[in-house]
């Protein structure tokens, strides 16, 4: 959309202190009255220089990095991680291993996804849905922490196995927890994601196009809520995704064009539950066995580079190393989903009004770890 | 008030003072109990407003001040305001600044005086009572839009014009929904429209007129946003824009812009329930018993129902955009609540 930038042009900054939980982003606001002329996103406040950081540390020390990168879902950015390097050492695991990484990882992406839905709640209004989707969350974190003893930040997925087995009885409790958790996404579904208001303040806001979204290079739920149908978990399986059966969430435009917030928001929605079946499948293919007899006693990768892609809860997250054959990274690289995405923004929220702003940040989902690293 | 001036009357040296005098000093000793009362009303209120949205969310509330369930806790936070710093921004027009807390105050408290909560509990009976209710309400836009420029803060600017766009549009709809209570009576004083609906709860304007129905759904959603409550909450809970009007006030300032947003709940709440609820008279009807509970309790028990509906609404609904908003207005209730009372006229010419 090419603007006439006719009128005062008055620029606002919405700083990067938000009332919004998204981090610590900059969004320059060029508004003409009420509509935006340019939204330009400006990050870089959470730099933490994790790609320089992590050519000083050997490859398991690297781990705890990863988790803080993005850190409502550190469990995907460890395994994303650790099977790259699992690759690069060609490093095979066995199944109890693999079973437990899946239920870990979807746990992690119920987790993620419930934050994305009550923040963005929140930044519509809506001050309850935040609380209630916290209090299941809490079950969750109980669950890692009992796990591996930490809440939020685990160090849990090892290079070639894991920290820790599950406690006997664990998949009980993990089992018992989805089946009380299954019926709250249809509670959370009344109270927000089909509520008039709700509907009207997102289903014809933020509309991503297909060839727009791919263009950008962007993946995950926000790529799946214009419609296109691509997860890395069905189209590059790994972990063995393949023997699991699960279906991939679209977008369908119910309310409004496809690729408005509220498709994006629905897909998350929509996610959670399949992750529900997957956690399912997964504790049923569970087998008795030892975590710990894959890992190598030292880590020290072939010379040579590998990329590995997995699905993590905001996109495809990537990991390149270039291995020099010693015993700590030559070069990591992480290719970030929401980083893809933040370059996006300006175009969708061209046009659009403050609150519309707020409203399509909020359906993005971003971390701002995981963009600045 | 009869009782207030029969205990006057009961000083020595009472009737030598001029007529004037015992009417002003009646007039005032009757505001005084009735502005204690409203601010005991508020503090409830405020504890109130936290109880419930702490169980709409799964969680306690106010659990320890005071003892039970933290029927304190507003009083500790009043004399927290109290001790804070008094900030004053060192660019904001000072006079201004300072003068509108006062004024969205006046706004709310001042409508009262015509409110009657029983028999004979009301300061005074205003022939012309509900134009005044309306007249006075309208007062706080110009404290908002004065704290707004006054705070020298682009984003309270912002946020103070929003707050007065959005109340003067509302006043409307809500206008227009009392007057169809206003033509079955025949007169603007409080005290006669809560008489006209004596006898039990088929006498309520509530259920005598289906247009009149309509008509209370309408005042309830208008005057929601007069309250500048969720869904219509723009101006106070900007987390889009960080502030609002009242965002560079601190301290007892501040506590004058929350107690006159609670004094405001309460006010329409009154409002409401006189126009519509049958104010403090009796709800069975009188075939079956007489008036048991003494009116003002009636009065205050009715009006919590209206206020706990509103704070049930804010807990559950979204916020609606500006421009929504105001489509909201002048495109759905204020057409609707015309042909409302075009509807209670001819009901009432032809029936």
């Amino acid at each position: 959309m090419e603007a006439d930038y006719s009128g005062d042009i008055m620029t606002i900054n919405m700083g990067p202190q938000h009332p919004s939980t998204h981090g610590v982003l900059r969004l320059e606001l060029k508004t003409d009255g009420e509509i935006v002329a340019e939204a330009i996103p400006h990050i870089g406040y959470l730099h933490r220089c994790f790609e320089k950081h992590v050519e000083n540390v050997d490859y398991p020390g690297v781990i705890p990095y990863t988790d803080r990168m993005d850190y409502c879902a550190a469990m995907n950015m460890e395994l994303g991680y650790v099977l790259t390097v699992e690759k690069l050492m060609g490093i095979r695991v066995n199944n109890r291993v693999r079973c437990i990484r899946i239920i870990m990882a979807e746990l992690d992406r119920i987790a993620s996804h419930l934050i994305a839905a009550g923040t963005y709640g929140n930044d519509i209004g809506s001050f309850t849905p935040f609380l209630w989707c916290f209090r299941d969350r809490e079950t969750i974190l109980d669950l890692f922490e009992e796990t591996c003893g930490a809440r939020l930040l685990y160090n849990y997925n090892w290079i070639g196995g894991l920290m820790f087995d599950f406690k006997p009885g664990f998949e009980k409790k993990v089992v018992e927890f989805i089946d009380y958790f299954e019926p709250q996404v249809d509670n959370l579904n009344r109270i927000l994601s089909d509520n008039f208001i709700f509907v009207k303040r997102t289903a014809t806001v933020g509309i991503m196009s297909p060839q727009l979204a791919i263009n950008y290079g962007v993946t995950g739920p926000n790529l799946r809520g214009s419609g296109v149908k691509f997860d890395v978990r069905k189209d590059e399986p790994y972990l063995g995704y393949q023997d699991i059966d699960f279906e991939v969430a679209v977008g369908k435009g119910e309310h409004g064009p496809i690729g408005s917030c509220w498709d994006r928001y629905m897909v998350r929605i929509r996610e959670v539950k399949e992750s529900c079946k997957i956690i399912r499948q997964a504790v049923a293919q569970l087998t008795p066995g030892d975590v710990q007899e894959s890992i190598p006693k030292r880590v020290k990768p072939p010379a040579g580079e590998v990329y590995m892609r997995t699905e993590c809860p905001r996109g495809e997250l990537g990991y390149y190393i270039v291995s020099d054959g010693g015993l700590k990274p030559y070069r990591l690289k992480v290719k970030s989903p929401c980083f893809t995405v933040m370059s996006v923004f300006q175009e969708v929220s061209r046009g659009s009004m403050i609150a519309d702003v707020v409203a399509i940040l909020g359906s993005f989902d971003i971390v701002l770890g995981e963009i600045d690293r | 008030m009869e009782s207030i001036a029969q205990l006057l009357r009961l000083m020595p040296k009472y009737d030598t003072l001029p007529g004037l005098t015992q009417a002003i000093i009646s007039v005032l000793l009757s505001c005084i109990v009735i502005f204690a009362l409203l601010a005991l009303a508020v503090l409830f209120l405020v504890w109130m407003e936290r109880k419930v949205s702490a169980h709409i969310q799964d969680r306690l509330g106010p659990m320890y001040v005071g003892g039970w369930h933290g029927w304190a806790q507003t009083l500790a936070d009043a004399l927290k305001l109290l001790l804070k710093e008094d900030i004053v921004p060192a660019a904001t027009d000072k006079l201004l600044f300072k003068m509108a807390p006062f004024i969205v105050f006046l706004g709310a408290f001042a409508a009262f005086v015509v409110v009657p909560f029983g028999a004979s509990s009301f300061v005074t009976d205003l022939n012309i009572g509900v134009l005044y209710i309306v007249a006075v309400g309208s007062l706080s836009v110009i404290g908002i839009i004065m704290a707004g420029w006054a705070s020298n803060n682009k984003y309270s600017l912002y946020g103070g014009m929003r707050a007065a766009a959005q109340i003067i549009s509302y006043e409307i709809p809500s206008a227009i929904a009392i007057m169809t209570v206003i033509i079955p009576v025949g007169s603007l004083s409080m005290v006669d429209i809560v008489n006209a609906q004596k006898g039990g709860f088929q006498h309520w304007f509530l259920f005598r007129n289906p247009f009149i129905f309509l008509a209370f759904i309408v005042y309830f959603v208008a005057s929601l946003a007069e309250v500048n409550r969720t869904p219509f909450d723009i101006p106070e809970a900007e987390s889009e824009l960080v502030a609002g009007y009242h965002t560079e006030y601190s301290g007892m300032r501040f506590a004058f812009f929350f107690l006159a947003e609670y004094a405001n709940m309460f006010l329409v709440a009154s409002v409401a329930t006189t126009l519509f609820l049958g104010g403090w008279t009796q709800v069975l009807p009188s075939s079956i018993a007489h008036q048991f509970i003494p009116g003002p309790i009636l009065f205050f028990l009715k009006a919590l129902l209206l206020i706990f509906i509103q704070m049930w609404l804010r807990w559950s609904l979204p916020r609606l955009r500006v421009d929504q908003l105001m489509y909201l207005s002048w495109k759905v209730l204020l057409p609707i609540s015309l042909v409302l009372v075009l509807g209670v006229g001819l009901l009432t010419v032809y029936w």
